[in-house]
Parts: C-alpha cells; structure tokens; sequence
C-alpha cells in the first residue's frame, strides 16, 4: 500500500523530469530566473550579517575606562577592584594608577614636542586611577546596563564606553535586516506570480489531460501532484542555483576583502558558507515553488457537475 | 436490485430549453440497455446524467441508491471510477501513446507496475490494438481511436459501462465485434448502457431500449419483440 505510493510518486517526479528535460532550455531559464531574484535579498542579508559580525568584533574590542575619583582612597580602589572581581559581566580587567598614567604620558611626551610642554607646564599630576574592563556580553544592552552599575560604584567618577557610534551602527543594521525582510517578501511574492504563470502555461498544454483524468475520476490531488512537483523542482532547482551564485559571488568579493582586511591587521573575510542560510535559500524556493503551483492547478480545475 | 435509477428528471444548459424532461426510468444491475433517439434528442445528456458529470436541473438521480446531487464534491471522483466511459469525442490523449492512453485509469485507481502492464495489454488484446501499443492515437484511422476508447473505458473493469456512439465509425464487422463485446461485459455482470443511433446493431439484441425524442422518453425498459425487430430491421 505504502510501497505503492511511494512507486506511484516516483513515477510522478520522473515524469516531471522527463517532461523538463524535454523543454531543457526553458527550464534552464527558468531556474534562472528564480536563482538571481532568491540571490538579491540573500546577498543583503549576507551584507548585513557579515556588518553585524563586523561590529561585534569591534564591540568586543572595545573595553569600558572606569576613571576614578581624582580623591578616592586606596580602600576604595580595593573595593572596586573586589566587586570587578566578582562581576560575571566582566572578562578582565586591569589597573592603571595615576602614577603609571602619569609616567607614560611623561614617557609619550618626550618625543613629541607638544605634548612634553603641556605635561611641562602641570606641576601636579592631574591623572585619575583608571581600571579599563572587558565587558563578556558585546550586545549594546548589556554594555550599557554594565556602564551604568559601574557608574554607581563609589569612588567611581566616570565609567566611559564610546557606545554612540555602536548604537548608531547597531540601529542601522536593525534597519538592514528590516530592508532585508521587506525585499525577501515583495520577491518571495513575484517568485510566486512568476513559477505561478509557468505552471499555468503547462496546465494549457495539459488541458485535456486535466479534463479526461476529471471526468473519469482522478481526486484533485491527483491532478495537482504532478504540478506541484514541477513547482517544487523549480524552486529547488533555482535554490541550488542561487546557492552557487551566492558562493561563486562571495568568493569574488573575498580576495578583494582579505587583502584590504589584512591591511588593518584583520583576518576578517565574508562569510556565508552557512550551511543553514544555504538550506535555507533552498527550502524556501522548494516551497514557494510548491505553493505558487498549489494556487495555479486550484484556479485551473473545474468542478464538473 | 436497482443501480441506476431516474425519477422525473429534467436538464437544461443555462437558459435553454429542456434538453430532457421528465425522464424516469430504472436499470437492474446487469442489464444491457440503449439510448436511442435522433441527433439532438439528448442522448449524450442522459449519459453524462448518469455518470455524474451534469447535474438534473430538477429530478433525482439515484446510483446505488445514492442520490448524486447530493453527494460531496470530493466524493465525486470515487463514484466516477465505477463507470467505464466511452466519449461520444474519444477524449484521447494526444501526447501520448496507446499504451499510455490507457494505462491513465489504472493510474488514477492508483495502480501501476507488471499487474497494470498486464491489464492495458489484455484491454488492446481485446478491441485489437495489441500491435498498436506503441503508436500515438493521431496515427490510428477514427475506428481504432474508438476502439483504443473502449479498451480505455474496460481496463479498469468497470461495475458500469456507458458508451456514447461507440460504433459509429466502424464497419459493420467491427461494430458487430464490439456489440458481442458489450455483450460479453453484461454477461460477467456489468451493466452496459449504449447511445447509439445506428438501430442494426441495437436490433440484433434483444434488449432493453430508452428511445428519446426532443428531451423527452418514449418507449422505456420493455424488451423488443421479435417481430418488432423484425419490421425495424425490414424498415431500414
Ligand atoms: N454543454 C451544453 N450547453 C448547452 N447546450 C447543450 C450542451 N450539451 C448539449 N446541449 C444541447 O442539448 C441538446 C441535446 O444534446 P445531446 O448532446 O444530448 O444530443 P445527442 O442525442 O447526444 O445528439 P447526437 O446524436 O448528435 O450526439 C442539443 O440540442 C444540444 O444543443
Ligand atoms: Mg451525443
């Protein structure tokens, strides 16, 4: 029974294929089509993750300066450095004493003149204790809510992060995702109208076939199945070919990244060899493909009697 | 027992007239009957009344004591393959060949592989077409494409067979053929309504006949009598 089914859909798709095959070109075109449109939100998306990705690194990279009251006692230096201790929402931390700061301005200030007369014209070290933390959450939230019980910590005069520029960048990635999902939509929809219009096409050349299996008992799903597979393979065959576009396409931009991240000191190079977002691509062509014939053979098929 | 039963059935195409009216008969399971009638009579609409594929604008239509205007859509399709049908037009598949042209029931019924080989094969034996497995409909004289309809509409060993003019562009031996093949269906118990409007082939039977004139049921159900036979065949 079971073997049956199966059998009598093995049969189905081949001869979908057989019948694809036939019309290899248009196929071929086909699949296409619905590669380069899949390929436009998937290059966005793979813009801003790599951004994202991008700016997290910098984000951890940069460390929050906790500048002590010029005032503060050595006891308070002990206990801050106690509670940094204990912090979970810190990785690591060190100490920087006036006098250290003090020392390496002086030390900096030798070779560059301007510099040396400002520190020559202060009699008195105006420097702060300073501890500079990595935070272990690089997520802007996290940052802030650390920045800010820092900040209440007594002895504490500023707890510094250059955030602004993060949450700038942040929103604007926010803003790229959105732009994403808007784009992947409006496509995901002509992806519909256009496997929907081929598939309508071959429902004209099957016209007699529908009619003649209809009258003499063929379910409707029996005489959408086949449809339903062209549209399947479609959107598969044109995921697969988005997938090779995306691949083929990164790693153009690639050789071009790498050198110019190398200059910066940065192994940085554009990801998108996720096997998930490929998987992804490809799922949801298959899909739409299926749901674009689904509505095509529906508005085709008459209820005789 | 009763599989086809018409009570007071009328049917009319959107806004014309009655095509039938007032038609009320009953088929036994089993029995061979024609539908006879001239050009326009409405002899294709009867058939199609009891196949399922129109509605009666008014009137009951009763298979296996189900009344047809009511069943579900989806269960539409189920009753359909107990009929086997023979289309006054053929509605053969042109793309594609004899064997494939018949193995499209057997799909429908969901079945496929050596026993479905086994059945299309027997079905061409059976109307002649055996040689012709392999040739695509387009290229068989119009007799052959009607015989290739009737292997189409037996393959799936049907309870009911209805055939609309299944003789009509065959010579008389073959139409003779295909009548003693009816013949042979009724005898294994399928009941076997034909529409014809060639009487030597209804008249070498003697059978029941629904003669239809203008919509309208004439001579209902009573077997012919010999020397009515006689006379009709005398007449033409
Ligand atoms: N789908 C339809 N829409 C409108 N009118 C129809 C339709 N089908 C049949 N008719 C009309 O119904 C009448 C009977 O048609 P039907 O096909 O039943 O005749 P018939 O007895 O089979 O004739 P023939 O021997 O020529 O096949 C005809 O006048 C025809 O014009
Ligand atoms: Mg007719």
């Amino acid at each position: 029974m079971i073997k049956n089914w199966i059998n009598r859909h093995l049969q189905v798709i081949q001869q979908v294929l057989v019948r694809m095959r036939l019309h290899g070109w248009s196929t071929l075109m086909m699949c296409g089509v619905i590669g380069v449109t899949l390929c436009l939100p998937s290059l966005f998306y793979i813009a801003t993750d790599n951004l994202n990705r991008l700016a997290s690194d910098i984000q951890t990279q940069s460390p929050i300066s906790l500048f002590l009251k010029l005032n503060a006692t050595q006891a308070e230096i002990q206990s801050i450095e106690r509670q940094l201790k204990g912090d979970e929402h810190i990785t690591s931390y060190h100490l920087v004493t006036k006098d250290q700061a003090w020392q390496k301005m002086q030390k900096t200030g030798a070779g560059n003149t301007v510099a040396s007369n400002i520190v020559n014209t202060l009699d008195k070290n105006p420097l702060p204790d300073a501890f500079f933390i990595t935070p272990a959450s690089n997520t802007p939230e996290a940052i802030s809510q650390l920045q800010s019980s820092l900040q209440a910590l007594n002895g504490v005069d500023k707890a510094l992060i250059d955030s602004q520029w993060i949450k700038r960048l942040n929103g604007l990635l926010q803003l790229g995702n959105k732009m994403v999902l808007v784009l992947a939509s409006l496509l995901a929809f002509a992806l519909v109208a256009v496997i929907g219009n081929t598939i309508r096409m071959q429902i004209l050349t099957q016209l007699a076939e529908i009619e003649v299996s209809q009258l003499i008992g063929a379910t409707k799903s029996f005489i959408r199945c086949p449809f339903l597979y062209a549209g399947a393979l479609y959107g598969l065959g044109g995921g697969l070919i988005a997938c090779l576009l995306l691949w083929t396409m990164v790693s153009f931009f690639n050789s071009t990244v790498v050198q110019i991240a190398a200059e910066y000191g940065s192994q940085f190079a554009i990801s998108n060899q996720s096997l998930v977002l490929n998987l992804f691509i490809v799922l949801t062509a298959t899909a739409i493909g299926w749901l674009a014939a689904y509505f095509a053979v529906n508005s085709a098929l008459v209820t005789y009697h | 027992m009763s599989i086809i039963q018409f009570d007071q059935v009328s049917k009319r195409y959107q806004a014309s007239n009655d095509v039938l009216s007032q038609v009320s008969f009953t088929i036994k399971a089993g029995e061979l009957v024609f539908v006879t009638g001239r050009s326009g009579a409405g002899k294709s609409t009867l058939l199609k009344l009891v196949a399922a594929i129109e509605r009666p604008s008014t009137g009951t239509v009763l298979v296996n004591n189900q009344n047809v205007s009511q069943l579900r859509a989806a269960a539409l399709p189920y009753l359909r393959r107990k009929f086997g049908l023979v289309f006054q037009d053929h509605k053969l598949l042109y793309d594609r060949n004899c064997f494939q042209n018949i193995a499209l029931p057997l799909h429908i019924n969901g079945l496929t592989g050596t026993e479905a080989n086994k059945r299309i094969r027997a079905a061409l034996d059976k109307v002649g077409l055996l040689h012709k497995e392999k040739a695509m409909p387009i290229t068989l004289s119009g007799g052959e494409q009607q015989r290739l309809a009737i292997a189409r509409a037996v393959v799936s060993r049907p309870s009911i067979l209805i055939a609309d003019e299944p003789t009509g562009n065959l010579d008389a031996t073959y139409a003779a053929d295909i009548m003693s093949l009816f013949s042979a269906f009724q005898q294994v118990g399928v009941t076997v309504i034909v529409a014809t409007h060639d009487a030597d082939t209804m008249t070498e039977h003697h059978n029941n006949v629904l003669h239809l004139q203008a919509g309208k049921l004439i001579q209902t159900l009573a077997p012919i009598p010999a020397w009515t036979n006689e006379s009709q065949a005398n007449i033409l």
